[in-house]
């Protein structure tokens, strides 16, 4: 099989021109002092305590996300390609969630069918008819890219998926730059490298941007699940960088249809929230009952236009697997223009003939959970032993619905430090998409490497590690 | 500030502040023990202390005798016991993790290493000759805390609530030393100048660091009134009740809030009798009656604390006005300026 893409070197082995800089860099520093500040890094990550829970290992422990220092370069001219492509495609997601839960054109139109859409169980019909600020829904969008040799295209970027809910990773964006700039600094006085340290501010202009109507001087809060949570660092670091306040449900309430957080002053009304609680979590009173992270009343107070959430309620449905094989056609509806970013060619099980194919070829395949998100509950054909394909399959014939495919794309690698030296590990790209009075980001967005040799699962649950994005202003 | 965030500030400062004191409480404690055993009443002094720091009924129910070994496990290692330095520690250290936003990442860096080494600790146990060391451990990583919290917090809120918990728990256990070595000297309270007197008293006294201080301000012997005035009503004595009612009252005046009406008369006239006193008047009523009133009334200002700045919204019924969510009231300190 033919090796992947590789970001740093060309197929003849030559240093592709956007790492020049940093190869040159890297050929005249010792080995010795990389080995060092390798070591600096794992250090300062431990200290400063930027670390994440694992679900399902032993309760309360936390594991650092394993740091690369090769960074992953992005040349200018191919940014602007990415950029605009990501400002179409959500820019088309925005405009669906508003079109379904308002006059469903799109449906109406037949370009996608109503069934799909109106049947899904992340539809929320609770949303059906309310207006929300700007018709924005997903305020924070994180777009999974990745590239690979597919057909006859060569490095083409494609979108994984749309993550729409509450994407997370950025903080590790923030301090992996942070990171570098403190070990590396003379590479960044060498090279022209686009910065990323804004993103809190624009996150929160974006936040004050989409105030409800008529208040001025918005008061914006970060909603978090609590402490136990598998990325309570990354909100309390934005939540500090941005100079907000970070809430848990019990430190607010509603009265007379209005937010308000206890504060040591008495109430203070809470305009805007930032809430990285799930949706089915947010109030007890509309949604679980057993929900003890949220806040009584929330969603009336929502309904009646008197807070704003980022990201919306119901913004699931437009990121959900199902969904994704028609978002070229969004952009299509709703933009008039074709889509510049690729989606991977995917197969749906729900219909006969794909499922057929599927089953036929499962080997070669990747098989996803319409739902399932995190990299969890999916099947990689090609590293996967018989017993665990005929599992799947039996899983998929239970429901096929539930499951769609893709092939099984060789990722683009990059070289990575690992136990045996430097070596190409796969990678993938989230850059982080702001929505409100306008479209806002910073260039790159969150590298993520599989560090197990072969593996395509980047998922920090699943042993990923990660990069810093560089993306070169020249 | 957030009414939580306050509250974890409050509980920092009141579990670092604990435990140092219960250190104190026990070192003291354990000097007194080593001067004098009584054979018709063994162990008299930890039963004392237990009694006094009102944990005598789960102390008994799961040890057999207040022997000194056992009294300090209890009260330094004890996971179970709510009140043991272990614990102390713990809640310190939970509320700022809590919070970890809030105060400096040097803060936190001290408070989670002290939490470290006190898990290390309690594994592996403390040996007889190490007693006095984990003593003076405790102090050492409560005076750093405090001493980071001075140094690299901005004069805010935030820095009021964890001085608020600090100075509000220094008053109740300077307090609780004070009853519990009255309670045990009290028969040798007419026995002045003796040499029971400078013993027993002067241990008390090291135990809040008050002993050169004691010299410097009587330049006399030592009698059990003066060590009660000095520990009572010398506002330049620093763990004196006067010094931290003096810092609670000036907290609660600059903090303020639309409803701390009744609060701040209820602390200002605790702080008013303190600071016009005279240790005549209270030893006339009686120094434990004095010490189990003033430890009410501390209490009963705890839970005003609670209802007034940590409050749930079961405690705020009335919808309040748009105009009043926008005022605030300015501190007493901005008046006065």
């Amino acid at each position: 099989m033919k090796p992947a893409y590789d970001e740093m070197l060309d197929a003849s082995g030559a240093v592709r021109p956007s790492y020049h800089g940093f190869a040159a860099w890297l050929e005249s520093t010792a080995p010795e002092v990389i080995a060092r500040k390798r070591e600096e890094a794992d250090l300062t990550f431990h200290r400063v305590g930027i670390t994440f829970a694992v679900y399902g290992e032993e309760a309360g422990k936390e594991r650092l996300i394993p740091f690369d220092i090769i960074p992953r370069i992005i040349p200018a001219a191919e940014w602007q390609r990415i950029e605009a492509g990501l400002r179409q495609r959500v820019k088309a997601l925005n405009a669906f969630l508003d079109d379904i839960y308002h006059d469903q054109e799109i449906l109406k139109a037949g370009r996608i069918p109503a069934q799909q859409v109106l049947g899904n169980s992340q539809y929320r019909a609770e949303m059906a008819g309310v207006t929300v600020p700007g018709g924005i829904y997903a305020h924070i969008a994180g777009v999974d890219l990745v590239r690979a040799d597919h057909g006859d295209k060569c490095g083409e970027y494609y979108v994984l998926e749309d993550n729409l809910r509450t994407p997370s990773g950025v903080s590790y964006m923030l301090e992996n730059r942070k990171m570098m700039m403190r070990l590396f600094p003379e590479i960044f006085a060498r090279m022209a490298i686009a910065p990323v340290e804004h993103y809190p501010d624009l996150l929160l202009e974006n936040l004050r941007s989409v105030a409800p109507e008529g208040v001025h001087n918005p008061n914006v809060v970060l909603l978090t699940p609590g402490q136990f949570n598998s990325a309570y660092f990354e909100h309390a670091f934005l939540a500090q960088q941005m100079g907000i306040e970070l809430v848990e449900g019990n430190d607010l309430f509603v009265r007379d249809d209005t937010v308000f957080m206890r504060t040591t002053q008495g109430p203070q009304r809470v305009d805007v929230i930032y809430r990285r609680i799930d949706d089915d979590f947010l109030d007890p009173l509309a949604f679980r009952k057993d929900s003890v992270l949220g806040v009584p009343g929330l969603f009336n107070a929502y309904r009646a236009g008197r807070v704003t959430l980022a990201n919306a309620i119901g913004t699931g449905i437009a990121d959900d697997k199902a969904m994704y094989i028609h978002v070229p056609e969004m952009i299509r509806f709703y933009c008039g223009e074709e889509p510049i970013l690729s989606n991977v060619p995917t197969w749906e099980l729900a219909k006969p003939d794909d499922r057929k194919y599927v089953l036929e070829h499962l080997a070669e395949l990747v098989v996803k959970e319409v739902h399932g998100s995190g990299g969890y509950g999916m099947l990689v054909g090609p590293t996967s032993s018989k017993a665990e394909i005929e599992a799947f399959r039996r899983k998929i014939l239970a429901a096929p619905e539930g499951y769609i495919a893709q092939p099984t794309l060789a990722l683009s690698t990059c070289p990575t430090y690992v136990d045996s030296g430097v070596a190409p590990r796969h990678l993938d790209l989230r850059p982080y998409v702001l929505s409100g009075r306008d479209i806002s980001m910073v260039p790159g967005g969150l590298t993520r490497v599989a560090l197990k040799q072969g593996s395509l699962v980047v998922n920090s649950s699943q042993g990923g590690g990660t990069k810093d994005t560089w993306v070169l202003e020249n | 500030m957030l009414s939580s965030t306050a509250d974890h500030l409050y509980w920092l400062g009141r579990g670092t502040e604990r435990a140092e004191n219960t250190a104190r409480m026990l070192d003291v404690t354990y000097r007194m023990s080593l001067l004098k055993q009584s054979v018709a009443e063994p162990h008299h002094e930890w039963r004392a202390m237990l009694s006094i720091s009102g944990l005598h009924e789960d102390f008994e129910a799961r040890y057999d005798e207040p022997s000194a070994a056992n009294v300090m496990h209890f009260m330094a290692l004890d996971e179970k016991n709510p009140g043991s330095i272990y614990n102390s520690l713990y809640t310190a250290r939970e509320n700022a993790r809590a919070i970890r936003g809030a105060i400096t990442s040097e803060m936190w860096e001290a408070l989670n290493s002290t939490w470290l080494e006190m898990r290390r600790i309690q594994a592996a146990g403390i040996a007889e000759d190490g007693v006095s060391s984990f003593f003076e451990w405790v102090k050492e990583r409560s005076h750093l805390s405090r001493g980071i919290a001075h140094g690299t917090l901005l004069r805010d809120d935030i820095f009021r609530f964890l001085r608020l918990g600090t100075f509000f728990e220094r008053a109740d256990n300077t307090a609780r030393i004070l009853d519990v070595k009255y309670h045990i000297l009290l028969p040798s309270v007419d026995d002045i100048g003796g040499a029971a007197d400078y013993y027993h008293w002067g241990a008390l006294l090291r135990s809040v660091s008050a002993f050169e201080s004691y010299r410097k301000v009587y330049r006399d012997l030592i009698t059990p009134k003066r060590v009660a005035e000095l520990l009572i009503l010398r506002p330049d004595m620093p763990r004196s009740l006067m010094a931290a009612m003096n810092e609670v009252n000036r907290l609660l005046q600059e903090i303020n809030g639309p409803r701390a009406g009744e609060l701040l008369r209820r602390c200002g006239q605790l702080h008013g009798e303190l600071r016009f006193g005279t240790i005549d008047d209270i030893f006339a009523r009686g120094l434990h009656e004095y010490l189990s009133e003033f430890l009410e009334r501390i209490y009963d200002l705890g839970d005003l604390i609670n209802t007034t700045y940590f409050w749930t919204t079961d405690e705020w019924p009335a919808p309040l006005p748009a105009a009043a969510l926008s005022f605030k009231m300015p501190s007493s300190s901005q008046l006065m300026a």
